[in-house]
């Protein structure tokens, strides 16, 4: 039995290790951003406020900040929304070509990003509608409605078959039992839609930095900051995008589980 | 009954199932099928005019180092997912047969995080964290060794392609072996089996779908990206990812860019499409 404790002690340091491996980019990028020396390296200089002062001096990454916002905001909305139609298509009706019609919203995820960042700067040149604000919101749309749908749908799979029923027996029109019945049942997990693919869209840089002009989003500052050279501040604008995507997933994940727990 | 009520136009199921649709089609379906179009296309003194020729074909099946960058992607992209698969494993066997549903629900919980959060700036940090002077090189130095050079090297590129796919390789496949009914291994230990040919021939081909799941979105996650290797690689041997970018960015040559984009679609479905048919493969042979 001794050979059985080394190797479960063997697995849980490794498993340790894992998370580390994992962690270890957002941990250092939080001290580092900390750090007062340039270059960033152990042992550390001293604690230090001031890649955060230049950054928040700094007009064009509040102009960044305020775009990412607009652009993750305004694409959980839409993303939401079709997705919410989406998953009560699915879970509501059988009809003829639901494989294909479920392909259309879960197939952009496991497309390269390059690639459809390459296929909507192209078709939205075209259409006329590149290098705005808002066609990086039409393009996030369409990569973070499958995240929502699949959230919503989980959650109407816990949902009693009969509940919808009843309500119709009970007098309500369709319409009501939706709006009384099904998005009640379901608030939890859109509110963890919103914030799952706000996060993504928040995240998301190498679609934003084709279609977005020049309005840039924070992910494609960084992007741009980045290229090749060592700048501190990056890791201060990077542990601030942390925060915000780190607590929105949390958030997500919170809403989602919450109601499993306490169950229908 | 229903037949009689599907006929009508139902207003109300049309209302969830059509803003997909027309979205879809729009923003997804348009770029895909314009992009196809625009290899087919014209450039000519820097605009692109519409056409039908196969000159951006031939052009790019003519080059070397598109074939060289083609083979060199598969190449690493299948490296990153053998390198992933089995790094994840240990992890996802403790996670799903030590560990208590507790913790395996804490520990899933976790690695969902990191994977929705800015890979972009967990790469850039892995860009200081693996330089010359970086925290990796100066803790080896405490131990006497190094200084190692890790970025510009495949080495480099790997670590960026693990930050991208490992924590969601260790969610599917802890989920998935989690899922395998303890009794079968329970019966195959009280056989006689020996635990890693337990492993072998009972946890791996029970949880054989799901490990294949794995592999695949491994294998379309490095495949399709640039970061990992533009930064972290140096881009020395630029991967197709690299070359749409440099191809778009700086050349605008789009229509050559979609005909390097198609390749990389046609080798994702074939790969992924290979996947799913041997991982729903019926057992025949026994």
């Amino acid at each position: 039995m001794k050979s059985n404790r080394t190797l479960n002690f063997t697995l849980s340091v490794y498993v340790l290790l894992v998370f580390v491996f994992v962690f270890a980019p957002i941990f250092f990028s939080v001290i580092f951003s900390f750090n007062s020396q340039r270059f960033p390296t152990i042992p550390l200089g001293n604690f230090s406020t001031e890649w955060y002062v230049k950054i928040l001096n700094d007009p064009d990454i509040w102009q960044a900040a305020f775009n990412s916002l607009i652009v993750s905001s305004s694409t959980a909305v839409i993303a939401t929304i079709l997705g919410f139609c989406t998953a009560y298509s699915d879970y509501r009706y059988n009809f003829k070509f639901k494989g294909p019609y479920l392909a259309l919203i879960l197939l952009p995820p496991t497309i390269p990003l390059i690639i459809m960042a390459l296929a909507m700067l192209a078709w939205l040149s075209k259409i006329g509608m590149s290098g705005q604000l808002w066609s990086i919101i039409l393009a996030h749309s369409v990569l973070c409605a499958p995240f929502a749908m699949a959230v919503i749908r989980l959650r109407l799979n816990q949902m009693d078959p009969d509940l919808e029923s009843a309500s119709w027996n009970l007098g309500g029109t369709e319409w009501a039992t939706m709006r009384h019945v099904i998005i009640p049942f379901c608030k939890p997990s859109i509110i963890s839609a919103l914030c799952l693919s706000a996060a993504v869209s928040f995240d998301e840089f190498a679609v934003s930095w084709f279609v977005s002009g020049l309005n840039k989003t924070l992910p494609v500052m960084i992007l741009e900051i980045v290229q090749g050279n060592i700048d501190p501040q990056v890791n201060a604008i990077g542990s601030f995008v942390f925060l915000i995507s780190m607590t929105l997933v949390i958030l997500a994940q919170v809403f989602f589980l919450s109601r499993q727990m306490k169950g229908t | 009954m229903t037949s009689k009520l599907a006929r009508k136009i139902d207003i109300y199921a049309l209302t969830w199932r059509l803003p997909i649709i027309v979205w879809q089609m729009f923003f997804f379906v348009g770029p895909v099928i314009f992009m196809i179009a625009m290899s087919f296309f014209l450039v000519k003194n820097y605009r692109m005019t519409e056409a039908f020729e196969f000159v951006n074909w031939s052009k790019m099946m003519s080059k070397s180092y598109f074939w060289d960058s083609y083979f060199y992607t598969i190449l690493i992209a299948s490296a990153s997912t053998t390198l992933a698969m089995c790094l994840a494993f240990p992890a996802a066997f403790a996670l799903a047969f030590k560990a208590n549903e507790t913790v395996r629900r804490w520990a899933i919980f976790l690695l969902i995080i990191p994977f929705f959060t800015s890979y972009l700036v967990r790469t850039f940090s892995w860009f200081v964290i693996l330089s010359e002077k970086g925290v990796v090189n100066a803790f080896l130095s405490y131990l006497g060794l190094g200084p190692y050079t890790m970025l510009n090297t495949n080495f480099g590129t790997l670590v960026g392609y693990m930050t991208l796919t490992l924590p969601l390789v260790v969610i599917l496949q802890t989920v998935t072996m989690a899922n395998i009914d303890k009794t079968l291994i329970e019966a195959a230990r009280n056989l006689g089996c020996k635990p890693f040919a337990t492993i072998w021939r009972v946890i791996i081909p029970l949880s054989k779908t799901g490990l294949i799941v794995a592999a695949i979105f491994c294998f379309i996650l490095s495949f399709g990206d640039f970061v990992a290797p533009f930064y972290l690689g140096g881009s020395q041997e630029p991967t197709l990812p690299i070359l749409i970018l440099d191809t778009t960015k700086s050349g605008q040559q789009w229509p050559r860019a979609a005909v390097v984009a198609i390749f990389m679609m046609a080798t994702l479905f074939t790969v992924a499409f290979t996947g799913i048919a041997v991982a729903y493969r019926k057992k025949t042979s026994r």
